[in-house]
């Protein structure tokens, strides 16, 4: 028989190791997550899928599973949470949907909608963060640079070359290119890289194929990210005692 | 105190001018502001359309990567982003070096000529129709689109639905029926299924009918009003338009022809890429648009006419059958008098709005429309030149691209800029009909706005570099005497009136 805790009133069950994040993706539970990535070692910072606790607010992705818990994610009051932290990410950057190529398969734009965010609610801070477009397969846009690390951790962890990395502190943290020009045609990046593939929204991109999707067949268009990103998570496919892992489950 | 003439007029006695100011011009997009000056006999001395908004996109779009310009830059306008979208996508084709597959240039004509279809309509039928319909000085609570709905509740019927059917067309071939995504560099992100062309398929013989219905509604105002409809606004300009290599009309591609006001060519077949050769810009210190002029005219006397009346006129001939004849009938009307009046404008997008709702009609049995073969590209340039016949008027997008990908110049001319001091003519020809002493009249302002509509302005299409705008913020009070100013200067310094 499985441990399990509880989430909204659902019996999660749990493998030892698991944290409340992976434990509750891999029963079909949705928690909103934007750093969080399911190769990737839990890093905690961007805050969207705080839960509550015993009472207490806490990452659910750094969160270790224990065996009667009572965790507290669907509530109003942490939505409303999270709306601010995504409004407070648009207004960090300088993320212009309308002609955004990323629009329709950018993690950040999905979570707003399905946060039900209708207007930025801050004031702007229109960064100047100039493009790389020195490297001449990939662009760089920094304008839309969250600091969620998945291509620093994509980089160093699984294509080696470390590539990315922040820089500064506070408000003035910023992705730089591990180059001593500092540019990104000065780096062994390449297209087929990990790094390429994890930016959850609309900085590291492929040059010369931006909106070759039609509207309609981007990625979601059809389904909200909380149905999405379940279809990334290694899923059990039993929930009830014997439980088993399996990476393709829908 | 500085006197509130000095800086409005160049007259020779700018002390005995007076201001009258019209401010918003309402039902325009964007905002107008329209200045008459008066002479001390009361007569119309100059009048200026001063374009009070900016949206700085030629700016904006420096840096960016260049497969962006066709969906940022459609964002200058919600009535006829296709139009931008399509100029941008092709100056990026000649960018990438792309010569379009059949396949993916008649996707991009149905587009547009959808966009041309649902933006005429929306222009006669919405914004248009109340002042032509129950007349200029009507009252305005009713002149508006739900007061035709309860008058001539078919005509109403038949607009909304024009209009409609123009956008589902945009839908299917771009993505959205307002800034979709479809045209990309080199050619179209998808084709047209076999479901959406018969979804279109089925409405399209009423389109084309209720299209030839609005010219007859088109030739009826003038028939009934004969007098008012060939007079009203009327003056002799250059034209500038676009047409197909055997001088047919065509609003997606061609060379460019102009013609002076007597009818003699200037140039013609001209290829566009090169447009700067024979057209300049000129600066206004008191307006935000550009002033285009032909260059072999100078600037002071080379303004010209751009849209409807010009490509209706001055085309050979229109490749389908129904619009031909309406072009025909047009240009023999009452001796030719309506080809050259202002209101002749609304005739002549009526005949292009049925030569649209045809080439729609053709395009959709065309097999090409489900063609696989979307993109292609050649040799990479450095600049590019997209010019498109928009639905008022001509459309000129102007690109240079560096080894990196990124836009590092833009100049963009749009339709109504071309159009300006033939807009201020007009405004000038009827304030003069039509004012009556020193008195300002409602029936004067109305007329004033139905001039300017004519044109279908896009105001807020107009450009101009930031920074580089000299701007003066003025206060006046309830007696039109000026409490305050400040002004910046094309340098940038600024001065206030104390």
């Amino acid at each position: 028989m499985k441990e399990t805790f509880l989430l909204d009133g659902s019996t999660i069950p749990f493998e030892p190791g698991q944290t409340v994040m992976q434990a509750a993706l891999a029963a079909g539970h949705y928690i909103p997550h934007l750093c969080y990535h399911p190769e990737f070692k839990p890093h905690g910072s961007c805050k969207l899928c705080t839960v509550k606790i015993n009472g207490r607010t806490v990452a659910s992705c750094t969160m270790p599973a224990e065996a009667g818990l009572q965790v507290e994610s669907g509530i109003e009051e942490l939505n409303a949470l999270r709306r601010s932290l995504v409004q407070m990410l648009f207004a960090e950057g300088n993320h212009f949907c309308p002609s955004c190529e990323k629009s329709g398969n950018c993690v950040l734009q999905a979570l707003g909608y399905d946060l039900e965010v209708h207007a930025t609610g801050f004031r702007h801070l229109y960064p100047d963060r100039p493009l790389d477009a020195s490297h001449p397969d990939i662009l760089l846009d920094f304008n839309r640079c969250i600091l969620c690390e998945l291509c620093v951790r994509a980089s160093s962890e699984v294509d080696g070359k470390n590539v990315f990395a922040l820089s500064g502190r506070g408000i003035t943290k910023h992705l730089i290119v591990n180059a001593e020009s500092g540019k990104l045609s000065d780096t062994n990046i390449s297209l087929t890289d990990k790094a390429m593939q994890v930016c959850p929204v609309g900085v590291i991109l492929p040059k010369r194929v931006g909106f070759s999707v039609p509207i309609g067949e981007r990625r979601y268009d059809q389904r909200p990210i909380s149905a999405q990103a379940l279809d990334d998570a290694p899923r059990q496919i039993h929930t009830s005692g014997s439980c088993s892992t399996c990476e393709d489950a829908p | 105190m500085t006197d509130i003439n000095d800086t409005l007029e160049t007259a020779a006695h700018p002390e005995k001018l007076r201001r009258v100011a019209i401010d918003p011009v309402s039902r325009v997009e964007g905002h107008g502001k329209v200045t008459l000056l008066l002479d001390e006999d009361d007569r119309v001395h100059q009048v200026r359309l001063h374009i009070v908004e900016f949206r700085g996109f030629e700016k904006f779009i420096q840096g960016r990567p260049y497969w962006e310009a066709p969906v940022m830059v459609q964002r200058l306008c919600g009535i006829c982003p296709v139009s931008h979208h399509l100029a941008a996508s092709k100056a990026m084709d000649m960018i990438v070096g792309a010569t379009l597959t059949p396949t993916a240039e008649k996707i991009r004509r149905l587009m547009h000529y959808g966009q041309i279809l649902q933006s005429h309509a929306l222009h006669f039928f919405h914004l248009c129709s109340p002042d032509l319909l129950f007349g200029f000085d009507s009252e305005m609570a009713r002149r508006n689109i739900v007061g035709i709905a309860a008058a001539y509740p078919e005509i109403a019927r038949q607009g909304v639905l024009l209009r409609k059917f123009g956008q589902e067309v945009i839908r299917i071939t771009a993505g959205k029926r307002i800034h979709g995504t479809g045209s990309i560099p080199g050619g179209v992100n998808k084709n047209v299924s076999i479901e959406e062309r018969d979804y279109l398929l089925k409405d399209i013989e009423q389109v084309v009918a209720w299209s030839r219905e609005s010219v007859g509604i088109a030739r009826q105002l003038f028939e009934q009003n004969l007098d008012l409809y060939n007079n009203f606004g009327r003056f002799k300009a250059h034209t500038l338009n676009m047409v197909r290599d055997d001088g047919a009309l065509d609003l997606y591609h061609g060379g460019l022809r102009a013609r002076d006001m007597d009818g003699d060519t200037l140039f013609d077949h001209y290829d566009y890429s090169h447009y700067w050769d024979v057209i300049f810009e000129d600066v206004k210190t008191w307006s935000y648009m550009k002033f285009p002029f032909l260059r072999s005219l100078g600037p002071e006397t080379g303004w010209y006419r751009v849209g409807p009346l010009s490509r209706v006129t001055q085309c050979d001939f229109i490749s389908t059958p129904q619009a031909e004849q309406a072009r025909v009938e047009f240009l023999a009307f009452n001796g030719g008098s309506a080809s050259g009046a202002t209101l002749g404008f609304h005739w002549a997008r009526m005949i292009e709005m049925l030569h649209a709702a045809e080439v729609i009609q053709d395009l959709l049995h065309d097999p090409d429309l489900q063609g696989n073969d979307l993109v292609s590209k050649g040799k990479r340039q450095e600049r590019g030149v997209g010019v498109i016949e928009a639905p008022r008027g001509t459309l000129i997008h102007h690109y240079k691209v560096d080894e990196n990908d990124q836009i590092v110049r833009c100049n963009l001319i749009v339709s109504t800029t071309h159009n300006n001091q033939a807009m201020n003519e007009a405004i000038r020809q009827v304030a003069r009909q039509y004012i009556d002493g020193r008195k300002l009249t409602e029936g004067l302002l109305n007329h004033i706005e139905v001039a300017i509509r004519a044109f279908d302005p896009c105001l807020s299409c107009a450009t101009h570099a930031l920074g580089k705008m000299p701007l003066e913020v003025e206060l006046l009070d309830v007696e039109g005497d000026r409490v305050d100013v400040l002004t910046r200067s094309s340098d940038g310094s600024f001065c206030s009136w104390d």
